[in-house]
């Protein structure tokens, strides 16, 4: 077992400046919108809908509807029922949708509103409505949006799933990830033969290819029927090692209803992708395609082409854990040893992930649960970071610190194509090592004759 | 075949209860409502208080702005403007109490003040801004008298701005709690006197892609300074210079207007309302200010700046106007104040406004926008997407005009989209900002990429 005192951590402090993650709810309306037919409703202030829509349009450049109860100063003293049922009234008319989820926001849950009890009553009192109403208790000061994520995730399988027959249909459960990785997960699972529900499924609700008429809840999602078969699959893959077991769907499925839960890191870098088609291959009885062979062989060619370049970079890692645990995989896979490892979630199990892969390496990096980007900004530069991985949080990296940010995750704010960075499976694998180690030569190549003439040719002049 | 709006059959697009929030021009005579609530459920593009006084404060280049509240609500304002700053870059840094359950249980007092000395210690900054959220305000911390103890400890100015979102769902009320923050700020200390200056304030300007630069050397150049704007590009010492003005000139009335009032009753100092949106307005602007000071060496240096810069811009946007003759404009911004300038940039390229709407419009603002457009124009007060598509499609337009969410949806209705946002990047104001302006419209409006974009979507 790795000696986890050696790593060494960076405590927190009071403020949190220039945020590393976002609230809860924000989590739960990503998860919503990969449901077929779904629509979302946040209880809450006008503002909040408002910022998760925005978040979300910059970062997919997609609408992204999100109704709001618009809670104002009165009924924060006499209870936001008539305000949800308002809301539920016109977001259900206007929308049309066949499954609605409903977040709470801080405000609602300091208020105590009782969800279960005004959507029975709601319910009750429309008996014809046909939709399916789930609510999800995610207030911003209850975690971050992975956990919101999460938690949305596991309720909308909580609300179907019911037990029923055996069938050969797999669960795989997926974290916040582009509709691009999403897409090359599914296509991997293709080669296999196998049928699968996937959840929640965003890539096309959250991606639309331009064509037709446009719909105000886009086509796509996974479709109820499959989750409340859920139940009867062989077994869950989920991509969640980092996932809070409270939170888990994967978990979830295997203590109610005996799905057996295989439990894997996204499938980003050698290892990861290697441990999901082994667990396809194990469980289809099918023998790996010719196909993934040849991509893992383009994965292992390109990564021998760039290895040298790779080691001079000192990597900064940052974002949600499920994505930072898969990264910090494939840096150390390809030689780039991280200095700072760090997550704005405070629940995640990073820190007894990431030990047992650090523990050999030369230099231990910092790793900081809890962050904000001025301790990760301390950090890297402490420790004489070259290159950040992460989301746009990152960007004072570069702008003060002259680090470049190779961009993934969420958000992507100060670039286009969010939705499509491509980085699963190991043509996505290849895909991110070949931006990663780009950016490194970018920044080498725009600097060292300058760099080379300081340090070397100066000396001798001078 | 012409693309169909999504709303399913039977549906208006419009909420009943959104009737009156929608006027035809010429055929409604009854007046636009626009000081309700927004409508629960409606999707409503606007935001809340929080974000109304961030947006008004935060180009304070040296300030720390400290969001007490969970999370959420700085992380979704991190950075949010397009203000430039000349110095200080503080202002672009989030700085949240972050508080966690135990915080909303047991109260939020304890950790504002830590994270306040924090703050200050680590920082030196001239002044703290404090925001409430809905979460403080519901817990009922006291953030006037934690921002008193704070500001008595460390001996600068820790204000606080009571802008919980809940009340209101109008960034109005945000503005107005911005603009009490401001006036406690340059408020002398007793016995302190501001001496009288013959240089301006700039008021309602945010130095978004350095638009308040750009005025500011017109200013110059005829021969008058501006003492501070407020807040682009502002400094804590600087604005609390603004009581030494002669003139308060003030370009967003929506956030602006009640600081010009009270700057007026406290210190004397009128104010006129300015616009530099558009080369005409530009122009008009700067020779009612010249006309303020009254020297003639003011005023004959104005005009000439005038005749300079139109006779250089005015060929450029002919050409583009060239280009743009009889497209179709639809505008949905934030204020009235943006609107209406907008709607006399877009008809001097040209074109027709057939849509236009606000998030925080007045009544007597809206009798303005409406006076600017021709019969049969939609006017609308708080709109959602749904209203939003339906009107694009419905009234043909070319090109849109707003801020983010509204682009994305332009976009995937086939529709050119030019940004008026407040996070925009691209300098829209003055003579240059005029080109820059048609510039835009032209790249969207005529863009190559919508004959392949329609073609698919089976639309002309």
């Amino acid at each position: 077992m790795a000696n986890h005192t050696a790593i060494n951590t960076l405590r927190v402090k009071e403020v949190n400046e220039n945020q590393c993650h976002m609230c809860m709810p924000l989590g739960g309306v990503i998860a919503f919108k990969g449901i077929e037919g779904a629509m979302v409703l946040v209880h809450g202030s006008q503002g909040c809908s408002t910022y998760m829509r925005l978040a979300n349009v910059e970062h997919f450049h997609e609408p992204v509807d999100v109704a709001s109860s618009s809670l104002n100063e009165k009924q924060t003293i006499l209870g936001g029922e008539k305000n949800l049922n308002k809301a539920l009234d016109n977001v259900l008319r206007v929308y049309q949708p066949t499954m609605l989820g409903i977040l709470t926001t801080c405000l609602a849950e300091t208020m105590g509103e009782d969800m279960d009890r005004m959507i029975k009553s709601y319910m009750q009192s429309h008996p014809s409505i046909g939709v399916d109403i789930i609510p999800v208790a995610t207030p911003s000061y209850g975690g971050t949006h992975s956990e919101g994520f999460w938690a949305t995730t596991r309720a909308v399988i909580a609300h179907y799933a019911k037990p029923c027959e055996s069938h050969n249909r797999i669960n795989v459960i997926v974290p916040n990830i582009s509709p691009a990785d999403i897409r090359e997960i599914k296509r991997i699972l293709g080669f296999f033969g196998m049928e699968y529900t996937l959840i929640p499924d965003i890539s096309m609700t959250l991606d639309r290819p331009y064509g037709g008429r446009y719909q105000k809840i886009p086509t796509g999602g996974t479709s109820p029927a499959d989750i409340s078969r859920m139940p009867g699959a062989p077994v869950t893959i989920q991509f969640g090692k980092t996932c809070p077991d409270a939170l888990s769907p994967g978990l979830f499925l295997e203590q109610q209803f005996g799905v057996r839960l295989v439990n894997l890191p996204l499938p980003i870098g050698v290892d990861n992708v290697d441990q999901f088609v082994a667990a396809l291959s194990s469980i289809s009885g099918q023998p790996v395609p010719e196909q993934l062979t040849l991509e893992r062989g383009w994965l292992l060619d390109g990564m021998a082409d760039a290895h040298k370049y790779n080691a001079e970079g000192r990597p900064v890692i940052y974002g949600e854990p499920e994505m930072v645990y898969a990264l910090t995989g494939i840096c150390i896979e390809n030689g780039a040893e991280p200095v700072v490892i760090a997550s704005g979630s405070p629940h995640s199990k990073l820190k007894d992930l990431v030990g047992p892969m650090i523990s050999d390496l030369a230099e231990q990096p910092v790793l900081i649960e809890e962050a904000d980007f001025a301790s990760i900004e301390h950090a890297a530069v402490s420790a004489g970071a070259t290159i950040g991985v992460g989301h746009t949080g990152g960007k004072f990296l570069t702008e003060r610190h002259g680090i470049p940010v190779t961009r993934i995750g969420y958000p992507i704010h100060d670039r286009i194509g969010g939705q499509r960075i491509f980085s699963a499976g190991y043509a996505g694998t290849l895909a991110f090592l070949d931006r990663f180690t780009n950016t490194l030569l970018e920044k080498k190549y725009s600097s060292y004759r300058e760099k080379k003439k300081e340090e070397m040719f100066n000396h001798i002049r001078g | 075949m012409e693309h169909d709006c999504s709303l399913a059959s039977g549906s208006s697009g419009c909420i009943s209860e959104r009737q009156n929030s929608i006027i035809t021009t010429g055929k409604n005579k009854s007046r636009i409502h626009c000081a309700d609530d927004s409508l629960a459920g409606a999707v409503s593009q606007r935001a809340c208080v929080f974000c109304g006084a961030r947006v008004v404060l935060n180009p304070i280049t040296d300030a720390i702005h400290l969001v007490h509240g969970p999370i959420g609500c700085a992380t979704y304002t991190w950075d949010i403007r397009g203000s430039l700053s000349s110095d200080s870059e503080m202002y672009r840094h989030s700085f949240s109490t972050d508080l966690k359950e135990k915080d909303v249980v047991f109260g939020g007092e304890p950790k504002l003040a830590a994270c306040l000395d924090e703050v200050i210690s680590k920082y030196h900054p001239p002044a703290v801004f404090v925001y409430s959220t809905c979460v403080v305000g519901m817990i009922g911390d006291d953030i006037i008298a934690v921002c008193k103890d704070a500001s008595e400890r460390h001996g600068i100015d820790v204000i606080p701005v009571e802008s919980s979102g809940f009340l209101s769902g109008n960034k109005i009320v945000g503005y107005r709690a911005a603009a009490e923050a401001i006036m406690k700020l340059i408020r002398p200390k007793p016995g302190e006197v501001i001496e009288k200056t013959r240089k301006l304030n700039f008021l309602g300007e945010y130095n978004l892609g350095g638009e308040k630069w750009l005025i500011e050397r017109y200013l110059n150049e005829i021969g008058i300074e501006v003492n501070v704007a407020f807040t682009g590009d502002s400094t804590v010492a600087a604005l609390k210079q603004a009581p030494g003005s002669c003139l308060n000139i003030v370009q967003c009335t929506g956030s602006m207007h009640w600081v010009a009032n009270n700057l007026e009753k406290e210190y004397g100092i009128p104010y006129m309302d300015v616009n530099f949106f558009g080369a005409e307005n530009t122009a008009d602007s700067l020779r009612r200010i010249a006309a303020f000071y009254g020297d003639p060496e003011i005023i004959r240096k104005a005009e000439v700046l005038i005749e300079r810069e139109l006779a250089r811009i005015t060929p450029i946007i002919a050409g583009y106007r060239k280009k743009l003759t009889g497209k179709r404009a639809a505008i949905y911004v934030g204020g009235a104040f943006k609107a209406v300038a907008l709607i006399r940039q877009m008809k001097d390229l040209g074109m027709e406004v057939v849509v236009t709407g606000t998030q925080t419009g007045k009544q007597e603002e809206y009798e303005t926008i409406s006076g600017l457009l021709s019969e049969g124009t939609i006017v609308v007060d708080d709109a959602n997407p749904a209203e939003i598509e339906k009107f694009l499609l419905d009234m043909k337009v070319d090109v849109m005009a707003g801020g983010v969410k509204e682009r994305v949806l332009a976009y995937k209705l086939g529709i050119g989209f030019v940004d008026h946002n407040h996070d925009r990047k691209e300098c829209l104001a003055g003579f240059d900002g005029a080109v820059t302006f048609a510039r835009e419209v032209y790249i969207t409006t005529c863009s190559p990429v919508w004959k392949h974009l329609k073609e698919s979507i089976g639309g002309v």
